[in-house]
């Protein structure tokens, strides 16, 4: 009896310690922003603003958060749409070696946006002169991210029944038509996952804007967040604080919004 | 309306697979026509076909005077009823229903007053802004006619139409849809695997087995005189009794015992040949006295059917089912007759109709 007593207070108290290990930071980052001179420890906050004037008056600051907006939903916006192309039709036309081809463009894949092809990267945007821009930046993410985003999406694709798009075919519905009238809305919450997921890459990046952009007004949040030092070099716990509760609002908004709507569940196929 | 002609119409898959070998195949315009078959004998590839798709390895398919072996399916004039359906599942009645006149451009509101029309002519009109996942099979069934009906197709295809449904409502969808068709007189094939509902619904039928057609005909002509043991086998609720015998002389010798050659064969046969002798059980008068001609045997099995009983006889080592009125039942291990009709048995020579 003592036994498994003990037993349970020492289970119970290591996921106690496991959770503050992961409750503390978080309750750092809600409370230290409305702290006036925060430091490491989480402590009652005084509810200043005064932080978030700081922030507000930073030149690059949120301008930065309008960058990461814009391009983790531009490479969202392209990956949807080209993997749902690929998808499709990797799911439906017969092709010899079709798995092969799919299993070696997702190991690649973690190459593509990987450090090891940092150099030929780097080199490749500045002779397509595309460094030192956003849309070059898009173009690199979402090449990274489409082979897995093919991946996930041809399982959805597969498990749709295919006498849904014959019936379509049969009325005169024309390829496209089929894909936008039957398939698209079939996998919806299969798009939602990718565009969820391509959205939350992007905009976590550091390393690829990092070293592809140069121009300071064009550099993302994650970025950012890098430069903000007191003018003695020591890290700014305020701004970074407070900068750092404003870069995972978005995130944590979008995913209450499409986890709300689409429930994340994995069912692809249709009740029936 | 339309009729469909399949001149010697092949498909052969990848891998040689040969699943239509050279049909050929007339349906004249507002025939209810049944496809039926054994599972994998290209029934449905058949149909499939007939819809654009699936394409012919060779042979043509004419609907209305127009060869349409290499048109695309939407441009066949065709409209097609899957067995499962495929009714959008992110779309209500209405939009399903107005899907194929969405396709062709039709504006929205004559669209809706189309889908409205159909929709109340299959007694629809609760439904029409529920969702498929909201409907019963059968109202999911009448949902898949009223689309194809919304088409105004030259010819519909159905594919297994009733094999959804449950054993009641299926007796139930096929007067529905026989009455239907006879009302809009569209030319109608549809594919099925069960002998019982091409019986019953089609005008004329086509009994296929691996690829090739074994026999076209009026349901009472399949029936009746099945032209080969294939079909004879197939065809009926209580298979169709298939004896090894002998000619002897101007009597046939079967299982032991001496029965009269059939009307259908009288002079066709010659002495000593053999023969496959077919009666069904329902053309088997039973009898517990014996008499000239009959099956003599011992009732190994007596089944209820309901109205009648389906007795099994053992003859001389040889199985003979025969169908019994209710009230004259014997008890196992009886003496029984069964004399068979002889304007209904038939002779098979090397499996064919003699």
């Amino acid at each position: 009896m003592t036994r498994f007593v003990l037993g349970r207070i020492g289970f119970y108290t290591l996921i106690a310690v496991l959770l503050a290990f992961f409750t503390i930071p978080l309750l750092w980052l809600v409370t230290a922003p409305f702290t006036s001179d925060p430091t490491y420890e989480v402590k009652v906050p005084d509810f200043t603003l005064d932080n978030f004037r700081a922030v507000a008056e930073h030149p690059y600051a949120l301008p930065s958060l309008y960058n990461s907006l814009v391009l983790s939903v531009g490479t969202a916006v392209l990956v949807v749409i080209l993997a749902a192309l690929a998808a499709y039709a990797l799911s439906r036309v017969r092709l010899p070696g079709r798995d092969a081809l799919l299993y070696a463009l997702l190991l690649l894949s973690s190459i593509i946006t990987g450090t090891a092809a940092m150099v030929p990267l780097f080199q490749l945007a500045v002779e397509l002169n595309l460094i030192d821009s956003q849309l070059g930046l898009i173009l690199i993410l979402t090449g990274g991210l489409l082979p897995a985003a093919i991946f996930m999406l041809k399982d959805f694709m597969d498990s749709t029944p295919k006498s849904y798009e014959e019936s379509a075919r049969v009325f005169g519905a024309t390829p496209l038509q089929i894909v936008r009238h039957v398939v698209v809305p079939l996998v919806r919450p299969g798009l939602a996952t990718v565009g969820v997921w391509a959205v939350a890459n992007v905009w976590g990046n550091f390393l690829m804007p990092y070293l592809l952009l140069s121009d300071v007004e064009k550099q993302p949040a994650a970025v950012i967040t890098y430069t903000l030092y007191t003018e003695g070099g020591q890290a700014n716990l305020s701004m970074l604080s407070t900068f750092g509760l404003l870069y995972s609002v978005p995130v944590v908004l979008m995913y209450l919004f499409v986890s709300k709507k689409y429930g994340f569940r994995f069912h692809g196929g249709i009740k029936r | 309306m339309a009729g469909i002609e399949l001149r010697g119409l092949t498909k052969v898959y990848p891998g040689g697979v040969k699943a239509l070998d050279s049909l050929d195949l007339a349906i004249p315009d507002g025939e209810f026509f049944a496809l039926l078959g054994p599972s994998g004998c290209g029934k449905t590839t058949l149909l499939r076909t007939i819809a654009g798709l699936e394409t012919a390895t060779g042979g043509a398919v004419v609907i209305g005077d127009r060869d349409v072996t290499g048109v695309q399916p939407g441009g066949r004039d065709v409209a097609m009823v899957f067995q499962d359906y495929a009714l959008f599942p992110h779309m209500d009645v209405t939009d399903n229903i107005a899907y194929p006149l969405r396709i062709k451009k039709v504006a929205k509101g004559a669209r809706r007053d189309k889908a409205a029309e159909v929709g109340a002519r299959l007694g629809l009109e609760q439904l029409m802004d529920r969702r498929p996942g909201q409907l019963s099979g059968g109202q999911q069934q009448r949902v898949a006619l009223a689309r194809v009906m919304a088409t105004q197709a030259q010819a519909f295809l159905f594919d297994e139409p009733l094999s959804n449904l449950d054993a009641r409502l299926r007796l139930e969808a096929r007067t529905f849809l026989k009455k239907l068709q006879r009302e809009l007189g569209v030319t109608t094939v549809f594919v099925t695997h069960d002998q019982a509902e091409a019986l019953a619904m089609a005008d004329r039928m086509a009994v296929m087995e691996a690829g090739h057609i074994r026999q076209i005909g009026t349901p009472a002509e399949v029936f009746q005189r099945p032209a080969n043991t294939f079909v004879a086998g197939f065809i009926g609720s209580t298979p169709m009794n298939l004896l090894d015998g002998v000619v002897r002389g101007d009597t046939l010798e079967v299982a032991g015992c001496k029965v009269a050659v059939p009307a259908s064969a009288e002079g066709r046969l010659s002495d000593g040949e053999k023969i496959v002798y077919g009666v069904r059980p329902e053309y088997l008068a039973y009898s517990p006295e014996p008499g000239g001609g009959a099956l003599g045997g011992k009732v190994a099995i007596v089944e209820n059917l309901g109205a009648s009983h389906l007795v099994t006889l053992d003859v001389n080592d040889v199985t003979v089912q025969a169908v019994v009125p209710e009230g004259s039942e014997p008890e196992i291990g009886d003496d029984g007759y069964a004399t068979p009709r002889r304007d209904r048995a038939l002779v098979y020579r090397d499996g064919e109709l003699v």
